[in-house]
């Protein structure tokens, strides 16, 4: 959670000798407002003075349900020259990428092109981060790899996104968030599947967006708190409507991830998705196999925040269920939520399980191997 | 070192341990309570001689049409079990078959009707609390006083807040009248204060609450929107759930009434652990935004909130039955349903493999009845 690092304690951490990891969700920020200004036209720096970003929702700036700290990030991962957590890479080697032993580090850009009203503007600040995450971070750092973001909400012009990508070893997967204007199985997505599946990518779905729905399907609650756990209900519908469209039958290459929205609940989801299919398959004729099975050879997930029963062995019977081939290991850095990842894991799993949770299912997943 | 990560293992303190040889196969005892099963208006003109001069007028003048929720299409498959379901008419809108259905087999002592008809969705508060009054009355009238097995729950206007207290409590002279209903899916989220004079009536009437799935289709049924089709609704009960027990919790609605128990009715019992899993841990990182959250969110669900047996949305083998309860830490929080007429088990098979003959006791008689005080 929300740990302090002080001058020092990297060194003297038990896990010093560390064996490598991939971490699979870092938050790359930007150092200035402008910053991504070199990689957009005249007329979209124009109009981002002018009229800003017109989101999904109703704040210019931040968001309707305030962080729990300044950027929902880590009190000492300011980076020593100035800017916001996560916006230094010299920072990030020091604070995360080093002292883990960080061998794949997945970049995850949030509050891009993602989640906004005018697809156009949408779609030209998707291209600008993706330009940037190659210039800034992973042409600088062989450790790191890019996420594709997509103007989520205009398929076609995000699936053009992803065919210029293609084959660009910068990038590792196409990357959406959960909460979009209607369902991810719906139509209006399939464009961006059909694309990430012909290029080969995975397609990560990363907690949060905007899509103006309310947060719950009975309206707005009040709290951050609400919020943060409510990405896992969002994570859990997306994931049902991905079945239940067909998505994951018409596109049987596609492999999507889960990313930090817990994975606990996957096997009851996956249940309940079953017995109600058994039942109501009728209506879905397209959905020819249990769900369950879908879930099982197409999705992965990120572990971080990993869930934390009182008797933490409980976990075991979770992953068990889940398949311990199926989680990728990730910090959310710079994050308040961080996951140490010298912590994470309880004790008494076994070294095969161990070395896939913490970076084998990523390398191979992400084509590294 | 041994490694754990297989998972599976019964422990030896495991309240559902599994059967040995020669054990009697848990299975239904008599004298249960079904916490959960659903009466059927046959139309909105059953209603008619329960509503007053000017909206029998309105229902009649405006042609209004009956008030069947999409969360339960007629004809579909989860509506009625086969064997359930009638020739003609609605499943669940006779006694008769009620009783050769369910209470009779099973050797209830009691039932909870708790009616689904979709009164909720209509967006005058003048409108819902007639039609409320009248199918709480229709209850009594039809079911209650027809069968002495019978309770029933309150049907609340939750349009006006005013007018669902004082439905409450002029129902709740009634002591048949065991606890008041709401839907999981409303106008808001349920922790939210303005709600809170129903659960003050609640409490001070000796009334737990019951959230039973469904919309009043005020909201998209989902968090990211409306999906397309009518399992996709069904599935995503499970996520509302889950998010009112959050609301419910961090708005600290226990806080302000501990005595207030909260049942969680056709709500899938698989996910709560998990789901509670990540509650708790967030709550502890950003417990100062709810600093009257007074007890760790695992505590007030131990102590105040239950969960109806049916659906149990699980898979069928005992293993993973085990380790379920067993996650769940508590033998308390479960109370027996079969969720009349709707099809979620077959033959008599509603308890699921694998529960020990103590915990079917707690389920089916010891936990109803420490739940709802006005049971006897």
């Amino acid at each position: 959670m929300n740990i302090q690092f002080r001058e020092g304690t990297e060194a003297a951490s038990p896990l010093t000798a560390k064996t490598a990891i991939a971490d699979c969700d870092i938050h790359p920020a930007r150092a200035t407002r402008t910053e991504l200004y070199p990689y957009l036209a005249k007329r979209w720096q124009h109009h981002l003075e002018i009229y800003g970003v017109h989101a999904y929702q109703g704040m210019m700036e931040g968001p309707p349900y305030p962080k729990a700290q300044p950027n929902a990030s880590r009190r000492d991962a300011y980076p020593p020259e100035g800017g916001p957590q996560g916006s230094s890479l010299s920072f990030m080697q020091k604070q995360l990428l080093d002292p883990n032993n960080v061998q794949l580090g997945v970049l995850n850009p949030l509050n891009t092109g993602q989640g906004i009203r005018n697809h156009e503007l949408s779609a030209a600040l998707c291209s600008a981060i993706n330009d940037w995450q190659i210039d800034k971070w992973t042409s600088k750092d062989k450790r790191l790899k890019a996420s594709i973001v997509v103007g989520n909400e205009d398929g076609p012009s995000a699936a053009a996104e992803i065919r210029e990508r293609a084959g660009d070893k910068n990038f590792v997967q196409v990357l959406l968030l959960s909460r979009n204007v209607e369902p991810l199985g719906q139509r209006r997505y399939w464009p961006i599947y059909q694309a990430a599946e012909e290029a080969g990518l995975p397609v990560g779905v990363h907690a949060f967006g905007f899509g103006g729905n309310p947060i719950t399907p009975s309206g707005w609650p009040s709290y951050y708190i609400e919020e943060m756990v409510g990405h896992s209900q969002c994570q859990q519908s997306a994931l049902a409507s991905l079945v239940l469209e067909g998505v994951f039958e018409r596109f049987p290459k596609l492999k999507m991830v889960m990313i930090e929205a817990g994975f606990g609940w996957a096997p009851s989801l996956a249940w309940r998705l079953d017995k109600a299919w058994q039942r109501l398959r009728s209506e879905v004729p397209h959905v020819k196999r249990p769900p369950s099975e879908y879930i099982r050879e197409q999705v992965w997930w990120t572990t971080q925040p990993m869930e934390d029963p009182e008797r933490r062995e409980d976990l075991f019977d979770v992953i068990k269920w889940i398949g311990w081939d199926r989680l990728l290991f990730a910090t959310d850095y710079p994050h308040w939520d961080y996951d140490e990842p010298s912590r994470v894991l309880p004790a008494g799993v076994s070294e095969a399980n161990r070395e896939a949770f913490y970076l084998g299912n990523a390398r191979k997943l992400y084509g590294l191997d | 070192m041994q490694t754990q990560d297989g998972g599976g293992k019964a422990r030896p303190n495991d309240k559902t341990r599994k059967r040995e040889k020669g054990d009697v196969m848990a299975s239904l005892i008599a004298g249960g309570v079904d916490c959960d099963v659903h009466p059927a208006v046959p139309h909105l003109t059953s209603l008619l001689p329960y509503l007053n001069d000017y909206w029998r007028d309105q229902v009649t003048t405006r042609g209004m049409v009956d008030l069947v929720s999409q969360s339960y299409p007629k004809n579909s498959p989860i509506l009625a079990r086969p064997d359930w379901r009638p020739e003609k008419g609605k499943p669940g809108e006779s006694l008769e078959d009620m009783q050769r259905h369910v209470l009779d087999p099973f050797q209830l002592k009691l039932a909870i009707c708790n009616p689904l008809y979709g009164v909720q969705m209509v967006f005058s508060e003048d409108m819902q609390a007639a039609f409320c009054r009248a199918l709480n009355d229709w209850l009594v009238k039809e079911w209650l006083d027809r069968d002495p097995r019978l309770r029933g729950s309150i049907v609340i206007p939750t349009q006006s807040v005013e007018k669902a207290v004082a439905e409450i409590e002029r129902c709740a002279q009634d002591r048949r009248f065991v606890q008041v209903l709401m839907l999981v899916m409303g106008d808001t989220p349920l922790g939210k204060r303005a709600l809170w004079p129903i659960y003050e009536a609640a409490e001070r009437l000796d009334l737990p609450v019951g959230i039973h799935a469904g919309s009043a289709y005020h909201n998209p049924p989902t968090a990211v929107g409306w999906g397309s089709y009518h399992i996709e609704d069904y599935v995503g009960q499970a996520q509302a759930f889950q998010t009112q027990l959050t609301s419910l919790i961090v708005e600290g609605v226990f806080a302000k009434y501990p005595r207030l128990k909260m049942v969680m009715l056709e709500s899938g019992v698989s996910w709560i652990s998990p789901y509670l899993w990540r509650l708790h841990k967030f709550w502890r990182g950003v417990r100062m935004e709810t600093p009257w959250v007074d007890r760790a969110p695992l505590e007030i669900v131990r102590s105040n909130i239950r969960f109806s047996l049916q659906p149990f949305d699980a898979p069928p083998d005992e293993a993973t039955l085990i380790r379920l309860f067993d996650h769940m830490q508590s033998d308390e929080l479960v109370l027996f349903s079969t969720d009349y007429p709707h099809w979620q088990f077959d033959g008599q098979d509603a308890l699921p493999e694998g529960l020990s003959p103590d915990l079917v006791r707690k389920i089916m008689i010891d936990n109803p009845h420490a739940t709802y005080p006005r049971l006897i």
